[in-house]
């Protein structure tokens, strides 16, 4: 059964406001910020036109999750965040963000590909992948999940001692909104106010069911007061105004504060996964303004502004699809795992016994 | 002076939070309140920002310890009722209990569960989830039955790397007592003798262990010498010497205070099944409770549990056979 049509209107999100208006024409303008988050959007671009290419010819083991429309969002808060300092718990779609905050190709090719050699070993695949003790955890399936283990690894900052000037950072689509792992971590992170940022991407469907089957309140941003976060509302698909909102919430959050909210709005340019065509997108939404490529918006808005030129994104896309060529090559090289190596075990403790 | 099972419980956070300074505790109500049953009575005040009071978010309780287990602490999250632990089984069973083998960095948490019935509590505060728990990989359920081991399990259980399921029974918690806390124990994976005999071995764990020496005792005026082994962990679980006891008695009862569609009672009968089927006189036997949901009324509570009674019934027609 196909899902009535209904009109443009009907899906036409509000009118992105900043809520609060953040004063940061100063860093709007900061080109290595602006140039660093579009690189991790191209290079993340191209890398999923391969793993899409890639699955489509049977070579993926199992599914492909595409963040294409995301990336300036996602972008733009993996370069506000500090590697090595901050910590980030990427979603589903955020492959420019893990770029962003520093993820190898390797570990993400390794990953999709199979290689016993990546950081899953085989043991997980695709988007679940992390490296957790380098501030990176990996997410599992459970939508909202991820949140209060982000708040978890801050709290333990705190009674450290080391929270000072850091950040934790996790996304979330507009469906994972409506799970209770979501409002009990939310409200669990503004009772013991961590300088938490949760980006809400609402790129419209969750899977295929739009905002009106999801949630009731007009805006998800409205939620935030509710948790005792601050709230911002930003345009998904402006690079600039993604950057603007997303750094100045992270910057709050890294100051003292408290837990920021942001909610991105946009539209998914791919399917739930490359298994989804996405025939339920009406066509009015997709020639709508979150139609518009964020790629395209922030090639044109860095050229114009002079912070690159046409010649260097096209040296940029070489350079990334050589790199991006390279880290499949050498995973499709490398050994899937062995069931006869494994050990089988899923306790990292050795007991003496027969268990 | 005696000790209680639930101040063996208090005495072991007593002595974590003073000696690990990687430990904090992580609960409803467990802050000055001192937690619903008391368990952690004292210890905000002893261990200024170490002991806290979280929301009503089981969930998100488990989300936060194994953030804090990844950044190298070892937090003891409180359930308040074993039963409400549900709304943390995502958390648990999907997140916690897959990090090690999916990501190779164990997650040191400890969930303490009030778990089993006492008269009067109904179907949400009487619940045994130690069968559910051990089902899934990458746990450890622990089941202490002893004063000793209520305080010896909960320390070496805090000191594992892996997430750690802690069933403490509500029974037991003033019931129970010692008069010390006796410092010999064995390590966690190893069950115990807790009564010799030889025509009949009893498997069980936490409460149950009391029940079946009651109805052992009982049966001794019959001449009939019923062997008690205390499982203490049900998972790992420790065959060995489960299997060495049927071997002495050759015949088995499963004895458990959890529902009876699957858990620990059929996997008990199941592995001696399967590994000792030879030792075998009499068909394995188990006995748990009934499969309704936990009646409130203390009149339906008693017989909704094995009792010394339906103990000594379901040994009687073990050992007739």
């Amino acid at each position: 059964m196909r899902l009535q049509a209904r009109p443009a209107s009907f899906y036409a999100p509000p009118v992105p406001t900043l809520d609060p208006p953040a004063s940061t024409e100063k860093f709007a303008l900061d080109r290595t910020f602006l140039r660093s988050a579009f690189q991790s959007m191209l290079l993340a671009r191209i890398l999923e036109n391969k793993l899409s290419s890639l699955y489509k010819a049977g070579k993926i083991v199992g599914g492909v999750y595409l963040g294409r429309g995301q990336e300036a969002v996602s972008a733009a808060l993996g370069t506000a965040l500090i590697q090595g300092t901050d910590v980030f718990g990427p979603l589903i779609r955020d492959q420019a963000g893990r770029s962003a905050f520093g993820e190898s190709l390797i570990d993400c090719t390794r990953t999709y590909l199979g290689s016993a050699l990546g950081p899953m070993r085989g043991r997980d695949g695709n988007v679940h992948r992390g490296r957790p003790l380098a501030g990176m955890p990996a997410m599992i399936s459970h939508l909202g999940a991820q949140i209060a283990l982000i708040s978890g690894i801050l709290f333990a900052k705190r009674l450290k001692g080391q929270l000072e000037g850091v950040v934790g950072a996790t996304c979330i689509g507009d469906g994972g909104t409506s799970t209770g792992a979501f409002h009990e971590a939310l409200n669990l992170s503004g009772v013991e106010r961590l300088p938490l940022v949760v980006v809400v991407t609402n790129n419209q469907f969750a899977y295929s069911t739009p905002n009106d089957r999801q949630f009731g309140c007009g805006d998800l941003v409205e939620r935030a007061r509710g948790y005792g976060f601050r709230g911002w509302s930003v345009d998904g698909t402006d690079l600039l105004a993604c950057s603007t909102v997303v750094g100045e919430a992270v910057r709050q959050a890294r100051h003292g504060g408290g837990p920021q909210m942001i909610v991105a709005q946009l539209l998914r340019l791919a399917g739930h996964g490359e298994h989804d065509d996405g025939f339920y997108v009406p066509e009015a939404l997709r020639a709508g303004h979150y139609g518009q490529d964020c790629i395209e918006v922030a090639m044109r808005q860095l050229v114009a502004n002079g912070i690159t030129s046409g010649d260097e994104i096209r040296l940029w896309q070489e350079q990334f699809a050589a790199d991006v060529q390279r880290a499949v090559a050498q995973a499709q090289q490398e050994a899937p795992p062995d069931p006869y190596r494994e050990d089988w075990t899923a306790l990292s403790t050795r007991f003496p016994i027969n268990q | 002076m005696s000790v209680t099972y639930i101040d063996a419980i208090r005495a072991a956070q007593e002595k974590l939070l003073r000696e690990d300074e990687r430990v904090f505790l992580y609960g409803q109500d467990i802050g000055v309140f001192g937690g619903a049953f008391k368990a952690t009575k004292g210890l905000a005040a002893m261990f200024p920002g170490r002991v806290f009071d979280s929301p009503i978010a089981e969930d998100a309780m488990i989300g936060l310890a194994v953030g804090a287990a990844i950044e190298g602490l070892r937090p003891i999250v409180e359930m308040q009722f074993a039963d409400f632990s549900a709304i943390a089984f995502n958390q648990i069973v999907n997140q916690a209990a897959t990090h090690f083998y999916r990501t190779g960095v164990p997650i040191p948490i400890t969930v303490r569960l009030p778990s089993g019935g006492t008269p009067g509590s109904g179907p949400f505060h009487s619940q045994n989830m130690e069968g559910i728990y051990a089902q899934y990989p990458g746990l450890i359920v622990l089941t202490p039955a002893t004063v000793a081991d209520a305080y010896h399990m909960l320390i070496d259980g805090v000191a594992l790397d892996d997430p750690v399921i802690y069933c403490e029974h509500k029974f037991l918690y003033r019931w129970l007592k010692a008069k010390t806390i006796n410092n010999e124990h064995l390590p966690i994976g190893q069950a115990r003798i807790a009564r010799p005999g030889k025509h009949a071995t009893v498997v069980a764990y936490s409460a149950m262990v009391h029940e079946a020496v009651r109805a052992a005792d009982r049966l001794q005026a019959d001449g009939w010498e019923i062997e008690v082994v205390d499982l203490r962990s049900v998972k790992p679980l420790d065959l060995d010497t489960i299997l060495a006891s049927v071997a002495r008695t050759g015949r088995l009862l499963a004895l458990g205070e959890a529902f009876p569609w699957g858990g620990v009672t059929a996997e008990v009968v199941a592995r001696v099944s399967e590994h000792g089927f030879h030792l075998l006189d009499a068909p394995p036997q188990r006995l748990n409770s009934r499969d309704t949901p936990i009646p409130y009324h203390p009149k339906l509570w008693a017989s909704h549990r094995p009792t010394p009674e339906s103990i000594c019934e379901a040994l009687r027609q073990l050992l007739s056979f």
